[in-house]
C-alpha cells in the first residue's frame, strides 16, 4: 500500500513538473524581449558582427584540409542547397555512432573522417565559423527535433537535468525559463530559453559562442559546476531545449544581450 | 578573413541622402582589464576612422576605449558625383584596414 501511494505520490509530482511546460501558442523567442537596437542588429546583417564568423565559415567551408586535403565543398557542394535544414534537425541521433550529436560533433566527426584533419576545439574560432555558416544556411526554417525510440532516452534526461535544482543556488532551468520567464532577474529579462540562433553574437561576450557555452554560464551562475563542453549531459540538455522549441524559427547567427 | 564591411548603394540619384553602414572586426581591448593571474592587459582599440569621396573626407570619428567590439559607424552623406569612398581605420600596434567602393550617380 506504502509503494503504491509513494508511486501514486511520485506520478503527481512528475505531472505537476509537466503541467509548468510553456503552451505552444506562448512560447516567445529572445529576439522579441530584446531591445529596439539590439533587435535591429540582428535583422540586418551589415550591422550584425556575426557576419564576421559567417564569412570565415564560407571561407573555410571551400578550404582544402586534413590528411586527405579535401574541402568541405568537395563533397557537399553548395552549402546554400545541401546544409539547409541541417541545423532546425541537431542535435540529431546518429545511428552509426550509436548518439545523438549537436551539430559541433557532426563538423568535427566529418573532419575526423573524411578531411582526416584534427577535430577543432570546442569554442574556436574556426568551429564557431563553421557552425555558423553552416546554420546560417536554415535562417528561417522551423526547427524540426522529432524523437525516435533510440533518441528518446536522451530526451527524458534533458528534460530531468532541465527539471532538476543544482547549485548552491538551487534553482532548476525550469523556475526560472518556465515559471518566471518575461520578469526580470537583477536588471535582466528573463526569455524563455528557446536555443533559436546559435551560434549566437552576444553582447556580453563582445563575440560568438555556442550554445553550450551558454548553457555553461547558466549553471556557473547558479553556482553549480558546469558539465564540460561536448560532454553528454550538455548534449542531451541542448537535444530537449531544441525540442521544446520544435516549430519555431531559426535565427542564425541572432544577437542576444 | 573579411576585416570590414562596407554597405553603400550602387547608384543614386544627383543630391540623394545616402546612408553608408560600416563595421570593422577589431577587440577593442580597453586596457582596463586584467588576466586571471592580476596581469594588466594592454590596450588595443581602433582609435580613427575616415572616410573619403573622391579624396576629400567626409566624415571621420575618433574611436575610445569604451566603444565595444567590432565597431559599427553609420552615417549619410549627399551623393554629389560618381566616384570611389575609401574607408580606413587606424589603430594601436599597427592595426590599419582599408577599404573602399564605387557609387555610380546619375
Amino acid at each position: 500500500m506504502r509503494r503504491i501511494i509513494t508511486g501514486a505520490g511520485l506520478l503527481l509530482a512528475l505531472a505537476h513538473a509537466f503541467a509548468q511546460d510553456i503552451p505552444p501558442g506562448d512560447r516567445r523567442s529572445g529576439y522579441e524581449q530584446m531591445g529596439r537596437e539590439t533587435r535591429a542588429m540582428q535583422d540586418d546583417d551589415s550591422a550584425n558582427p556575426a557576419t564576421f564568423w559567417v564569412l570565415e565559415g564560407e571561407t573555410s567551408w571551400s578550404k582544402k584540409t586534413g590528411t586527405a586535403n579535401r574541402a568541405c565543398s568537395e563533397c557537399h557542394g553548395d552549402a546554400a542547397a545541401s546544409m539547409k535544414g541541417v541545423a532546425a534537425r541537431h542535435p540529431a541521433f546518429d545511428a552509426k555512432r550509436g548518439r545523438l550529436m549537436n551539430l559541433e560533433q557532426r563538423i568535427n566527426a566529418c573532419r575526423v573522417e573524411r578531411q582526416e584533419a584534427k577535430p577543432l576545439a570546442y569554442e574556436s574560432r574556426e568551429l564557431l565559423a563553421l557552425t555558423a555558416y553552416v546554420a546560417r544556411q536554415s535562417r528561417g526554417m522551423p526547427i524540426k527535433i522529432a524523437p525516435n525510440p533510440q533518441s528518446q532516452p536522451s530526451l527524458d534526461a534533458g528534460r530531468a537535468l532541465y527539471n532538476r535544482k543544482i547549485g548552491q543556488i538551487d534553482l532548476s532551468c525550469a523556475q526560472c525559463h518556465d515559471q518566471n520567464w518575461g520578469r526580470h532577474l537583477a536588471g535582466n529579462a528573463i526569455p524563455q530559453a528557446h536555443p533559436t540562433g546559435y551560434p549566437i553574437y552576444r553582447l556580453e561576450w563582445q563575440g560568438v559562442g555556442s550554445l553550450q557555452r551558454r548553457l555553461r554560464n547558466c549553471m556557473s551562475g547558479l553556482r553549480a559546476e558546469a558539465y564540460d563542453y561536448g560532454s553528454q549531459e550538455l548534449v542531451d540538455l541542448e537535444y530537449y531545449l531544441m525540442w521544446r522549441a520544435r516549430g519555431m524559427k531559426v535565427e542564425t547567427p541572432a544577437v542576444r544581450p | 578573413m573579411a576585416n570590414a564591411l562596407v554597405t553603400v548603394p550602387k547608384t543614386a540619384r544627383r543630391g540623394e541622402i545616402i546612408e553608408i553602414k560600416t563595421l570593422v572586426a577589431h577587440n577593442m581591448e580597453t586596457g582596463y582589464r586584467r588576466t586571471e593571474r592580476g596581469v594588466p592587459i594592454t590596450r588595443d582599440i581602433v582609435r580613427t576612422f575616415t572616410c573619403t569621396y573622391n579624396g576629400v573626407e567626409i566624415f571621420s570619428a575618433e574611436l575610445r576605449p569604451a566603444i565595444s567590439a567590432n565597431p559599427y559607424i553609420s552615417f549619410f552623406t549627399v551623393a554629389t558625383e560618381s566616384g570611389m569612398l575609401a574607408f580606413n581605420w587606424l589603430g594601436d600596434n599597427g592595426f590599419a584596414v582599408s577599404t573602399s567602393t564605387y557609387i555610380t550617380v546619375t
